[in-house]
Parts: structure tokens; C-alpha cells; sequence
């Protein structure tokens, strides 16, 4: 493994009683990227998330998370880590800026030469955008202030690698845009890892570096934004209205397609738009083709069996 | 320092903070006043009364065994309180995504709940002093062992409390530690004593802690002369020491291993899990 490898997950499993929940998952993270968890709900998102933390224990597979089994994790290697859980209420009568203080204290005895831990307060504050609220009181935060909050408890520590479930969840527009500034800011500056699961495909698509798709227990896709469109369609939907009516037109080649329409109708032509297939259409398309096939795949053992 | 001390020092500063916060809120400012607004309520109905066999007054042998009460009260209810609130509440799970943040979240529960108790013992002390007669209050000797039997006191009880706090599944099943709890502190020679009660009642009684802090209260603060109307005529600090002892180093074993146990099994979806029950209870 070479040391650039942050996540390395190989055939990773998990059941529950009887039910299988991770039917062996397979993945990578190199260090300062960003890695988007995409899939239905019930999809095993959370496990695997928590099994990467070291909060649930795998029943097989290999999993190594900066180098270490999570299973079997230290302290000192908890510090490297950070951890946006979904929030509920804690710490309600705390003070914000006091909890981050108390939090990072913490991390104090594991600051190295190279990462100097925890990240100073005031800045840690102001980089999440509480500044205005540093001296209220948890339980008085709005959802999108608790949030962020969340998020600057996840990074008091300046994790190497940095876990988001569901980082936006209550946001407003702005507050997701600084969101996303602050994102950006830790995977660039600090060559911190990221993995979050979302189900904001536009954020998923804003965000991630590389996007995995988690259905039915494993990863059916693993690639760019880009690429799993590709892999879907190439075709691009093209709009326009001519004399007051509209048309739709799907084509492999948008832009040959377009200078031909210009050719035949020139200035009858308003409206026009073309859109490629968005990560959401890919999204959609690639849960539904594996539900078909394993459908198609369950008729089939089906017909074996009546013959 | 090692990582494990800085988390025992951020665990003392996490304790202070904690009870710090029971000063400003209307629940927890309840909390201390309540043994005493008690205290009120039973004066009133045990004026005139003696303790049986003598002509001492049956309020002034409450207030000590009363003290014994807030004592076990605090380590037991208040320990198992905070322990289940905080696994549902999401913060055990912080803890425990924090580098030793076990180490510092269990120092600050001992640090803040010692402290609640003591400042709802010496609020009640003070009050109930000037309701009373007939306490040793002036004792040098008196206020020593008021001191070692909290101290026994809240060691034994802390542990038990935390065990009993992880597992409780949820804060609002509390009810199923309470009311044994109040059966207990009944049979526990509180309020009147035990010495005419059936005699394996008084057996069950004595195997827990509650008789004893209550026991060792009064030995601090009555006169020597109400040794009399005690079993074996006498305030049995030895015995006293055992039982709260054996309580202390069972619990010390246990708790570790309990909590331990309940902490490996936190986990996003769990909290996640308990919210969602909590949320359809509101709605």
C-alpha cells in the first residue's frame, strides 16, 4: 500500500443476523481527496461510515484507514481523524466557543511539527462562520448554526481525514455555499481527505473529487462526475421553440445537431438549450439499471426454476 | 503530559464547567433546594415527636439521616440520570470520537456530580441548622466523619449510579430505578427508625448503602447518647466503613466493564435510532 492511500477497502462485508448489508465493498482514498457517498436510503451508507470510524465492527473484508484497522484503532490515531456525526442535542447549555476550546484540548498532546493541533479557537470560529454567536448558548443555535458547529467540532482537531454525514442538512443556500467554501478550503490547503454522504446530488457533484455509488451492498459506481455520465448516456437533451412550439430532442452529437438546426430554420429558432445529463440523471439511472438487472437477474433464476 | 492526563485535566475543567451551569437554569436550582423543601414538609409533620424510647426529637434525627439520603441520592439518581440522558442526547458518542475523550467525560461526570452534591448537602445543612435543635454541629470531631462517610459515600454510590445509568435504554424509564430507590430509602431507618421492623426487612436494608450514609450522618451530628436507639446499641463506624467499602470496590470492578460494554456499542445509527423514537414521543 503506498502511503498516499488514506482508505483502502477491500470486499468489505456486513450482516446483521441474517440480513447482509455490505455484500463486499471495495474502495480507495488517496490523501487530499475528496470522495462523495451517494446511494438510496437503506443502502448501507452509514455502516460502512461507521465501520471506517471505528465505531461498528466489520463481519469480513479488509479495511485499512490511514494505515491502521479501524478496529483495532489508538487514541492517537482517533486524533487523526474527524468525525461530523449526524446531530441531535448535546452539550445544549454549553457556550459555543467554550465547547470548541473544551474539545480541542483534547487534540493538544497530539500536535506534531507538521499539523499543529487543536486549530487555534477564534480562527476555528470565525472559519465556520459562528463568530456572531461565539458566546451563545448550543442549545440556542438555529439548525444551520448547530450544523456548522457540528462541522467545527469535526475539524478542531485538523484531521488528516475527515468524515461529513449528511454535512448540509438544514443549511440555507449561503450557509451551504460557505459551506462548500470551507470544504474546498480544507482539501486544497491542508490536503485533507474527505468523505461525506449527501443526498444533494449538486452538492455531491460541486464537492466530490470522485463520486461512489453505494446500492444493494456494494459500490456500483466509482468514478468522476463526468465519467458516470458517460457511462450512462452520451446523449444531451436539446430544447428550443420554433413559431410558439416547443420540441425536445435527444442527440448523441448536440452541437452538430444544433448547427443543423440553425442551418434549416437560422432566426425561427428561440430558446434554444442544451443540457447534458445531470450527476442527479445519472444518479437515478444507474440505481434504476441495477435494480432492473438484479430484477432481471431474479427472473431469470426464476424461469430456471419453473422449467 | 501524557495524552491521558491532559484528558483527566480537561475532564476537571469539563466537571467545573458542568456544575457551574446548574447555577442558571430553574431545574437544576430545584434540584438543590428540593431535600430541603422536603425537610420543611417533614419538620412539620414530626413536630412534637420523639424518637421512640427517648425524649430526643424525631425531626432533629431526621436532618442527619436525610443528609445520608442527599448523599446516595446524588451518586445513585443524579449519577444515572446524567449517564442515560447523555448516551441518548448524542454526547457519550462525542466522547467517544474524541482522543481519550472517555478518560475526560467520566472525570468531569464524578468532578460535576461531587460538586452538585456537595453544594446540595451544604444548602441543606445550612437551612436545616437553623430549623433544628440538638446537632452537633460545634464538633471538630463531628465534622471529620461527616466528611469520610460523604467521601465513602460518593465512591460507593458513583460507580453503582453509572452502571445503572448505562442500562437504563432510555431516561424516561428512570421510574424503573426510582421507585425501588424509594422503597429503599422507606426500609433505610430515614425518616423513622428501622428497629422495629421485621427482621429480615432490616437484613435487606442494611445490605445497602442508604441505611449506612444515613447512619453515618447521625453518628457525626447527634449526641453520642442516641447510639442507644441504634442496632448493637452502638453508631458502628467499622461496620459503616465494610459495607460502603465493599460497595465501593465492587462497584469499581463492575462499572468499568458495564460502561465499557455500553460505550462499544454507540454509534451514529444508535443515537440516530434513539432520536427518532424520542421524536415520535413529541409528535
Amino acid at each position: 500500500m503506498t502511503p498516499d492511500v488514506v482508505i483502502d477497502v477491500r470486499d468489505l462485508r456486513m450482516r446483521y443476523g441474517t440480513t447482509d448489508v455490505l455484500t463486499g465493498v471495495s474502495f480507495t482514498a488517496r490523501r487530499g481527496e475528496v470522495l462523495a457517498l451517494l446511494g438510496p436510503n437503506g443502502a448501507g451508507k452509514t455502516t460502512t461510515i461507521e465501520i471506517l470510524e471505528g465505531f461498528r465492527i466489520r463481519s469480513a473484508g479488509e479495511v485499512s484507514v490511514l494505515g491502521v484497522d479501524p478496529g483495532h484503532g489508538t487514541e492517537a490515531w482517533r486524533a487523526r481523524l474527524g468525525v461530523v456525526l449526524q446531530s441531535w442535542r448535546d452539550h445544549s447549555k454549553w457556550r459555543v466557543r467554550q465547547l470548541l476550546a473544551h474539545l480541542g484540548s483534547y487534540y493538544a498532546s497530539y500536535s506534531t511539527d507538521h499539523v499543529r493541533r487543536p486549530w487555534e479557537v477564534d480562527d476555528l470560529v470565525d472559519a465556520v462562520g459562528l463568530t456572531p454567536h461565539a458566546h451563545k448558548r448550543v442549545g440556542q443555535l438555529s439548525g444551520g448554526q448547530r450544523r456548522r458547529l457540528d462541522v467545527a467540532i469535526g475539524i478542531v482537531g485538523r484531521p488528516e481525514l475527515l468524515f461529513l454525514d449528511e454535512p448540509t442538512a438544514g443549511f440555507d443556500p449561503e450557509a451551504r455555499r460557505e459551506f462548500h467554501d470551507l470544504v474546498h478550503r480544507l482539501s486544497d490547503l491542508d490536503d485533507t481527505t474527505i468523505l461525506l454522504t449527501t443526498h444533494d446530488l449538486d452538492e455531491a457533484e460541486k464537492l466530490a473529487d470522485r463520486i461512489l455509488i453505494l446500492a444493494g451492498g456494494s459500490i456500483i459506481a466509482d468514478g468522476s462526475a463526468d465519467e458516470l455520465s458517460r457511462r450512462v448516456s452520451t446523449d444531451a437533451e436539446v430544447r428550443w421553440t420554433r413559431d410558439g412550439a416547443r420540441f425536445v430532442h435527444a442527440a448523441a452529437d448536440a452541437t452538430g445537431f444544433v448547427r443543423e438546426l440553425f442551418a434549416q430554420y437560422g432566426e425561427g429558432i428561440a430558446d434554444l438549450e442544451v443540457r447534458r445529463a445531470s450527476l442527479e440523471d445519472t444518479y437515478v439511472a444507474l440505481v434504476r439499471e441495477y435494480e432492473s438487472g438484479r430484477s432481471g437477474a431474479a427472473l431469470r433464476a426464476f424461469e430456471e426454476a419453473i422449467r | 503530559m501524557t495524552p491521558t492526563l491532559t484528558a483527566a485535566r480537561a475532564g476537571v475543567s469539563r466537571g467545573w464547567i458542568e456544575m457551574r451551569q446548574t447555577f442558571t437554569n430553574a431545574q437544576d436550582l430545584w434540584n438543590y433546594f428540593f431535600p430541603t423543601v422536603l425537610l420543611f414538609f417533614v419538620m412539620f409533620f414530626m413536630r412534637g415527636s420523639t424518637v421512640p424510647g427517648t425524649n430526643f426529637s424525631l425531626g432533629s434525627r431526621t436532618l442527619p439521616s436525610a443528609l445520608g439520603m442527599t448523599v446516595a441520592f446524588g451518586g445513585l439518581i443524579t449519577m444515572a440520570m446524567a449517564l442515560a440522558t447523555e448516551r441518548e442526547d448524542g454526547t457519550l458518542l462525542r466522547a467517544k470520537a474524541t482522543p481519550n475523550g472517555m478518560v475526560g467525560y467520566l472525570v468531569g461526570k464524578i468532578v460535576s456530580v461531587a460538586g452538585i452534591t456537595a453544594v446540595s448537602i451544604t444548602l441543606y445543612l445550612v437551612t436545616g441548622a437553623g430549623l433544628v435543635g440538638g446537632l452537633n454541629l460545634g464538633d471538630p470531631g463531628a465534622w471529620l466523619t461527616l466528611g469520610w462517610v460523604s467521601v465513602l459515600g460518593m465512591v460507593a454510590t458513583f460507580p453503582i449510579g453509572a452502571i445503572l445509568g448505562s442500562l437504563v435504554s432510555n431516561p424516561r424509564n428512570m421510574g424503573l430505578i426510582m421507585l425501588p430507590m424509594m422503597g429503599l430509602i422507606a426500609t433505610s431507618g430515614i425518616f423513622y427508625p428501622i428497629t422495629n421492623f421485621p427482621g429480615w426487612l432490616q437484613g435487606v436494608a442494611q445490605a445497602f448503602p442508604i441505611y449506612w450514609l444515613g447512619l453515618g450522618m447521625r453518628s457525626a451530628l447527634l449526641p453520642d447518647s442516641m447510639a442507644a436507639v441504634e442496632f448493637g446499641h452502638s453508631w458502628r463506624h467499622l461496620e459503616t466503613a465494610g459495607v460502603l467499602g465493599v460497595w465501593a470496590i465492587a462497584g469499581l470492578i463492575l462499572a468499568p466493564i458495564v460502561l465499557r460494554r455500553m460505550a462499544r456499542r454507540e454509534s451514529g445509527s444508535s443515537v440516530a435510532a434513539r432520536r427518532e423514537k424520542a421524536m415520535q414521543r413529541i409528535t
